[in-house]
């Protein structure tokens, strides 16, 4: 490859994109030497999944696959940060509640997703409402946790002087408690989306008609690696876009305050 | 001329912290009751830990645990209270900060450029509080307490942890503030210069469960409380050291 005159004007300097590029390029060629040495249809080299990517894309049923995906990515995260973040909020208000409920978090936290998943399958049928409920039962006690400890680290200080210089109880939500809480809501956003995405392939794999899930439990069934591995990148590329294109611009911007 | 009523009229009976488990219950006030004239500018002080700040928490209405009754002057009277910490929004700026104790489109909004300058904030005004020195930030603490025009201003050692040269030119930004616009302040403090550099009145707190143990009045002009020496006579006379 030819470098960059920009980058020769430098001296070789490499920046975090360049080591992002670098990194990537040595995964491919560890995977072309591996495919070549293997020589397996289980094992096709990049080409070969890159060829059944765009062939995928170009029938329309990749997009259509990811976009089923995508919105049952949103709906369960959506739902489940609203509910999780609520429970969250209440149990670092209420020490009672906290304490009643805790021995419940601990056991939802520890149910296995196929438990939740199956289970959900069986009681509510095979629906997409019983999708999502399993995947947001899946993560709301995370979120429930990560959000109660952001409730119990408001500041007394900060809340007497709202109340002295009378903010009300829309500018205290709004300037006060809010922004203490961001840090808080972004962590469990980020850890959540993580887990979120790799549980609805699960839930598709189980119940569905479409979706990347649904595709992947096919292409396994037909042992179809290429199909597999296809899937697998482009879903990796779209959750890295969603990640750079919003979460991290967002994360910027509610940071920009800090030293 | 017929007397003025007071700005504010406090009377404390009892204020007790209850035991918390291997601490025994505190006493820390007892019959305490005062009163204060409109655009006077009290002291209180007395021993550390000795209940000061739990009074000024009590006037403010931030504690509302305590035997006894806090009366104001007028209806509804606006009350601003300066931290012993600045206590600003981290994620709000400066200028943001202050402007947020007032409701939106508030005719006083305007004023807080020149309370800016006054205060020598003008460059740091989209600055946010981590950026700028403890000093500037309790400028801005000051700032937001005046830019309400309170009845009542509240301070509890607000220049506490500043090294000297700060601290005073802070005091002397106080004193010209409060000249511009006289508001009845109840300041805390240990610092007897400080003490008698700003007060009008010093009420001296006894130890616990504290009372008022000395109350007199501070007898300086403005001129006279940025002169070091009369500052210092004023002291020995009220505190009798050196």
């Amino acid at each position: 490859m030819r470098q960059a005159p920009n980058a020769q004007a430098r001296g070789f300097k490499v920046g975090r994109l360049g080591w992002s590029l670098i990194s990537l390029l040595a995964l491919g060629a560890l995977w072309e030497i591996s495919a070549l040495i293997a020589q397996s249809r289980y094992l096709p080299g990049p080409a070969t999944v890159f060829d059944v990517m765009v062939r995928e894309a170009r029938a329309g049923e990749l997009w259509g696959n990811i976009a089923a995906t995508l919105t049952r990515v949103a709906f369960s995260f959506v739902v489940a940060m609203f509910i999780g973040s609520a429970i969250g909020l209440a149990l670092g208000r209420y020490k009672k509640a906290d304490r009643f409920f805790d021995t419940w978090l601990i056991f939802f936290l520890n149910l296995p997703a196929l438990v939740v998943i199956v289970l959900c399958y069986i009681w509510f049928g095979l629906t997409e409402v019983a999708a999502i409920t399993a995947v947001a039962i899946n993560k709301i006690p995370n979120v429930a946790v990560t959000m109660r400890e952001g409730a119990r680290s408001l500041s007394k200080d900060l809340n007497e002087m709202a109340h002295i210089y009378r903010f009300g109880w829309w500018k205290t939500l709004r300037h006060v408690t809010l922004p203490q809480l961001a840090p808080f809501f972004a962590a469990a956003a980020r850890s959540g989306l993580a887990l979120v995405w790799k549980i609805v392939l699960v839930v598709e794999a189980f119940g569905r008609s479409d979706g990347v899930g649904h595709q992947l439990n096919i292409a396994f069934q037909l042992f179809d690696v290429p199909m597999i591995l296809a899937y697998a990148l482009a879903f990796i590329v779209v959750v890295q876009i969603i990640e750079l294109a919003i979460l991290q611009p967002l994360i910027a911007r509610a940071n920009k305050w800090r030293r | 001329m017929a007397p003025v009523s007071p700005a504010l009229s406090v009377k404390i009976h009892e204020k007790v912290f209850p035991a918390v488990a291997d601490r025994p219950a505190n006493h820390v006030l007892k019959n305490i009751a005062f009163s204060v004239d409109p655009g006077s500018f009290v002291i209180i002080t007395g021993p550390s830990g000795g209940g000061k700040s739990t009074m000024l928490n009590i006037v403010a209405g931030l504690d509302r645990d305590y035997v006894g009754d806090v009366k104001f002057g007028g209806d509804a009277p606006t009350l601003a209270f300066v931290f012993q910490s600045p206590r600003l929004l981290p994620w709000r700026t400066v200028q943001e900060n202050i402007a947020l104790v007032l409701p939106d489109n508030d005719p006083r909004l305007a004023n807080i450029p020149e309370l800016l300058r006054r205060v020598g904030l003008t460059d740091a005004a989209n600055a946010y509080p981590e950026m700028i020195s403890l000093g500037m930030q309790r400028r801005v603490a000051l700032a937001r307490a005046f830019v309400l025009e309170p009845d009542i201003l509240l301070m509890d050692e607000p220049f506490v942890s500043l090294d000297d040269p700060t601290a005073h030119d802070l005091r002397e930004l106080l004193v010209e503030l409060w000249s511009r616009r006289p508001t009845t302040v109840l300041f805390v403090t240990h610092d007897r210069t400080e003490s008698v550099m700003l007060g009008t009145r010093i009420l001296r707190l006894s130890p616990g469960p504290a009372t008022i143990a000395e109350d007199v009045p501070v007898r300086l002009s403005v001129a006279d409380r940025s002169n070091r020496e009369k500052v210092r006579e004023e002291q020995r006379r009220i505190f009798g050291e050196a």
